[in-house]
């Protein structure tokens, strides 16, 4: 049974069932109430997550997203299920922790990370279309440190190591639904809208636990055709949109266009170099951040300092007003919004970041 | 036999070490995969497959051991 299970979801027809899942689960998460062509964002949620535990005041966006930690939990059950679960680290964790970091300063540059840029599209926001060409551009220049020889090192076994996100997650998920005073939790914006905490955790268990199974990865999905020519992730990524896609067209859902989209701007350099950024970040770190999530839960301890990494850098991002801000009508004129001039350089700070590491991080070539 | 081992290396590590090898390799030839990871070893499957190679697996404690020999 587990073995027959193995198989399916190692093949094409079971990450396509899977991508498909994932599209309609976020399509109903956004109608019971997530915030617009965000039914699943990891970066945004790791944001709100960074603001309900007051690591920035923005407070707009402030909630203990459930699906974060619910992510985690479903990849580690699954893990501890199928007899995957190893605990390990050692792979460079401190460069993790700034990709990681510069990852989402790229992707707040956008607003969003690879599983809302594709959400975004679904819903007709064309803005994706750019964030999405940034995505791949920063993967293919990832590529071509892999192909010559960058690499951030073995990990080594560790024992405790593992368990410790997902222990931190459980406590997180019993703040949440004890609905603690230590939390912050916005009034109004995005923070303020959500669907109810306990679908949410279902959805994002359920997700976890199948995303583990699959390695389903959406820069993983364009690494691997530039790399190898190998369009199995794709085939699930490109099944989410599809998924999503129609699901928002049944539940009326889909607005097309460039301007005043939902929690988006259309400053187009900045989508572009956002993603550049975060394409690379996740690139250089071996995963998209919903990838290093279920890596968190299969026992990695380097994917969870990227994770880590992740959520400070959002924290930053908006306690020194790096993030994009979202494109307004003022008195009937639209006024594009974007990053500032701070997130402005703090993008081109990460991609040069970046581009040493990936001179600098490289290995002799065996063979 | 030539041995590539590729424990607690990260995807896609293992399987550009691997194509490396395996285009080194004449027709016959084999080589040695050691691997850690389910997801290593699967991805290292497909990709010798995907080159027209003929895999077999055995695991020996926490090691994946994968034997590949061109076509």
């Amino acid at each position: 049974m587990r073995d027959s299970a193995t198989r399916f979801l190692a093949s094409r027809p079971g990450i396509i069932l899977v991508g498909t899942l994932i599209g309609v689960l976020a399509t109903l998460l956004q109608k019971l109430g997530n915030p617009p062509n965000m039914g699943i964002c990891v970066a945004c949620f790791e944001r709100d997550i960074a603001g309900a535990l007051g690591l920035h005041r923005a407070a707009v966006v402030q909630y203990l997203r459930p699906e974060i930690p619910a992510f985690i939990l479903g990849s580690f059950l699954a893990a501890l299920l199928f007899r995957e679960f190893r605990s390990r680290t050692g792979s460079s964790p401190i460069v993790r922790f700034f990709l990681g970091g510069f990852a989402m300063v790229g992707a707040l540059a956008f607003l969003g990370c690879p599983w809302r840029a594709l959400l975004r599209l679904a819903g007709g926001d064309l803005n994706a279309v750019i964030g999405l060409a940034g995505l791949a551009i920063g993967i293919a220049i990832g590529v071509a440190f892999l192909r010559g020889g960058y690499s951030l090192g073995r990990t080594h076994p560790g024992k405790p190591v593992g368990w410790i996100m997902p222990a931190v997650m459980v406590a997180l998920l019993i703040l949440l639904l004890s609905h603690s005073s230590l939390l912050f939790f916005s009034e109004k914006g995005p923070g303020a809208m959500h669907a109810p905490a306990l679908i949410s955790i279902g959805a994002a268990l359920l997700i976890g636990a199948l995303a583990q199974r699959t390695r389903f990865c959406t820069m993983g999905s364009v690494r691997d055709v530039i790399l190898m020519r190998d369009t199995h992730l794709l085939s699930g990524v490109a099944a989410l949109v599809l998924a999503a896609f129609v699901m928002n067209l049944l539940l009326g859902q889909v607005g097309w266009g460039f301007s005043a989209q939902p929690i988006s701007h259309s400053n187009h350099v900045w989508n572009l170099l956002g993603m550049v950024l975060a394409g690379l970040g996740f690139a250089l770190a071996g995963g998209c951040p919903g990838r290093q999530l279920f890596l968190a839960g299969e026992g990695d301890g380097d994917a969870s300092v990227f994770v880590l990494g992740m959520v400070t850098g959002a924290a930053f991002a908006h306690n020194w007003a790096l993030a994009g801000v979202p494109d307004k009508m003022v008195d009937g004129v639209l006024r594009v919004g974007g990053p500032g001039p701070n997130g402005q350089l703090a993008v081109l700070i990460g991609i040069v970041f970046c581009v040493v590491i990936g001179f600098t991080m490289r290995e002799k070539l065996e063979v | 036999m030539q041995t590539i081992d590729a424990r607690g290396l990260s995807c896609p590590e293992p399987v550009l070490r691997t194509r490396r090898a395996i285009q080194n390799l004449a027709a016959g030839e084999e080589i040695l995969v050691l691997v850690e990871s389910a997801t290593s070893r699967e991805n290292v499957r497909r990709a010798a497959a995907s080159m027209g190679c003929s895999v077999d697996i055995t695991s020996q404690e926490e090691t994946y051991r994968v034997q590949i020999r061109k076509a």
